[in-house]
């Protein structure tokens, strides 16, 4: 039964904000592309978040943020992985934010930001061709 | 422990690891088991051997009947006596593509957090029965990094998946108020496997007769069980029933450990997860072997010169002619 291992992705609404449509949608693409979607729900916090990208061991950690905190919380996000020794994780953010804090954060390590109006075909690529360049591990 | 992202960690190297309950570790094996691939076996042996302290319940019941949120309660009552737990949640696949959502961690609410609790998500991928094919190597792997507690939450089942009693040490089913009359409560299957009966919901006015009629159930049986099963009723809303629920969960677990109980039931379980496994190997090895002498014998089935029956003893003869 050595099927080929479906990519795990953790997807999670980080902090004061209720919208979650854009996630289910994209949780949903997800699923229809084969992998294996964790949702953890609405306000959560980076800690919890990071907590069960770790227990879940997921491939990708994806952040919705519709909430404008991005600049606070993606950094921490990316702490705490470090702490957890989990910098493997890829993050991925998605939702709002201007272009200059898409640069920024890429340059913090965000490993990918997938903002609106991305077609869900690009979001399952970036996804793969993340895993895919991550390699085995 | 730093799992680095430059090549991949031999696995037999997480097992310390997650003999020391290193989260990383223990997720990173999870994972491999669940690729099934052969690499991990070794590791997955030594940590066999470390298994058999957990005390493992399975927690089934149709969808929507409010099992992920009886383990939530029932995991923060664990910690509260100060317990530590593994979850095992496994959530379907899709048979389309494959892939899964897997909502159950939604309402873990604040036990995510919490470093005495480690919950793994898992895809069916497939697997009848309710669980995944991996379940039983996670449970292995939290039994072994140290948890108290191994609580597993099989798929939403309908009547027959009944697969959990075969893996765990006490079972809990979880009946909804509302989903059915008093002879869904009389059909053989998932009703029967419980050693510990849940009504939840309890607060709904309709839960009432769903408790009447699972006790009425149990009273009919013809064969009185080795034990008393009780049934509770639960409202993870208000909180009631939880703390009798885990009650009965530890009075279960008592009533194992006297007369060589959970030596037999675990022996049982054992035997079957073998035999599961022993399966699989064969159905790989028909999907390794050769195509052409399967078509030899497919072909005589549909020209009827050999019954059901016939071809299949012929496909296990050729079986002997494939490589393990």
């Amino acid at each position: 039964m050595a099927d080929q291992p479906a990519i795990r992705v953790l997807i999670a609404k980080v902090g004061l904000d209720g919208h979650d449509r854009g996630v289910k949608i994209v949780a949903r693409c997800l699923r229809d592309a084969g992998m294996d979607v964790i949702y953890t729900g609405l306000h959560k916090t980076p800690e919890d978040v990071v907590r069960a990208a770790v227990d879940e061991d997921v491939d990708v950690l994806g952040i919705s943020l519709l909430s404008g905190a991005h600049m606070t919380i993606f950094p921490r996000v990316i702490a705490l992985l470090e702490e957890a020794g989990a910098s493997d994780i890829m993050l991925v953010g998605g939702g709002v934010m201007p272009d200059e804090d898409a640069t920024a954060l890429r340059a913090m390590g965000v490993a990918e930001l997938l903002l609106q109006d991305t077609p869900p075909d690009a979001i399952v690529a970036a996804i793969r061709r993340l895993v895919a360049e991550r390699g085995p591990r | 422990m730093t799992v680095q992202a430059s090549g991949p960690v031999p696995s037999r190297r997480l097992v310390d690891g997650v003999l020391a309950g290193d989260r990383r570790a223990l997720a990173r094996l999870i994972s491999r088991a669940e690729a099934g691939e052969e690499e991990c076996r070794p590791a997955l042996a030594d940590i066999h051997r470390h298994t058999g302290r957990a005390h493992i319940v399975g927690v089934t019941g149709v969808p929507g009947s409010g099992k992920s949120t009886l383990v939530r309660a029932c995991a923060s009552a664990m910690r509260a006596v100060g317990r530590t737990l593994g979850v095992v949640a496994v959530d379907p696949s899709s048979p389309f593509s494959g892939g899964a959502i897997l909502g159950d961690r939604i309402r873990m609410g604040a036990l995510a957090g919490d470093p005495g609790v480690f919950i793994r998500s898992m895809a069916s991928r497939g697997a009848l029965g309710g669980l995944a094919h991996a379940a039983l190597d996670a449970v292995d792997l939290m039994d072994a990094a140290g948890f108290d507690t191994v609580l597993i939450e099989t798929v939403g089942v309908g009547q027959d998946e009944v697969d959990i009693v075969r893996a765990a040490d006490t079972t809990v089913v979880v009946s909804a108020p509302g989903l059915g009359d008093d002879i869904q409560a009389i059909k053989a299957g998932v009703l029967e496997i419980a050693d510990i009966h849940v009504v939840s919901k309890s607060d709904r006015p309709d839960a009432n007769r769903t408790f009447a009629e699972l006790k009425q159930m149990l009273l009919l049986a013809q064969v009185p069980p080795e034990r008393h099963i009780p049934v509770v009723a639960t409202s993870a809303e208000s909180g009631e029933g939880i703390d009798a629920l885990l009650a009965e969960i530890d009075s279960h677990s008592s009533f194992l450990a006297s007369d060589g109980r959970l030596a037999r039931r675990r022996r049982r379980n054992a035997a079957a997860r073998a035999v599961k496994i022993a399966e699989e190997m064969v159905r790989r090895r028909y999907a390794a072997g050769d195509s052409t002498a399967m078509a030899a014998i497919v072909d005589r089935m549909c020209a009827r010169e050999l019954d059901p029956h016939g071809a299949a003893r012929a496909l296990l003869a050729t079986l002997d002619e494939v490589a393990p």
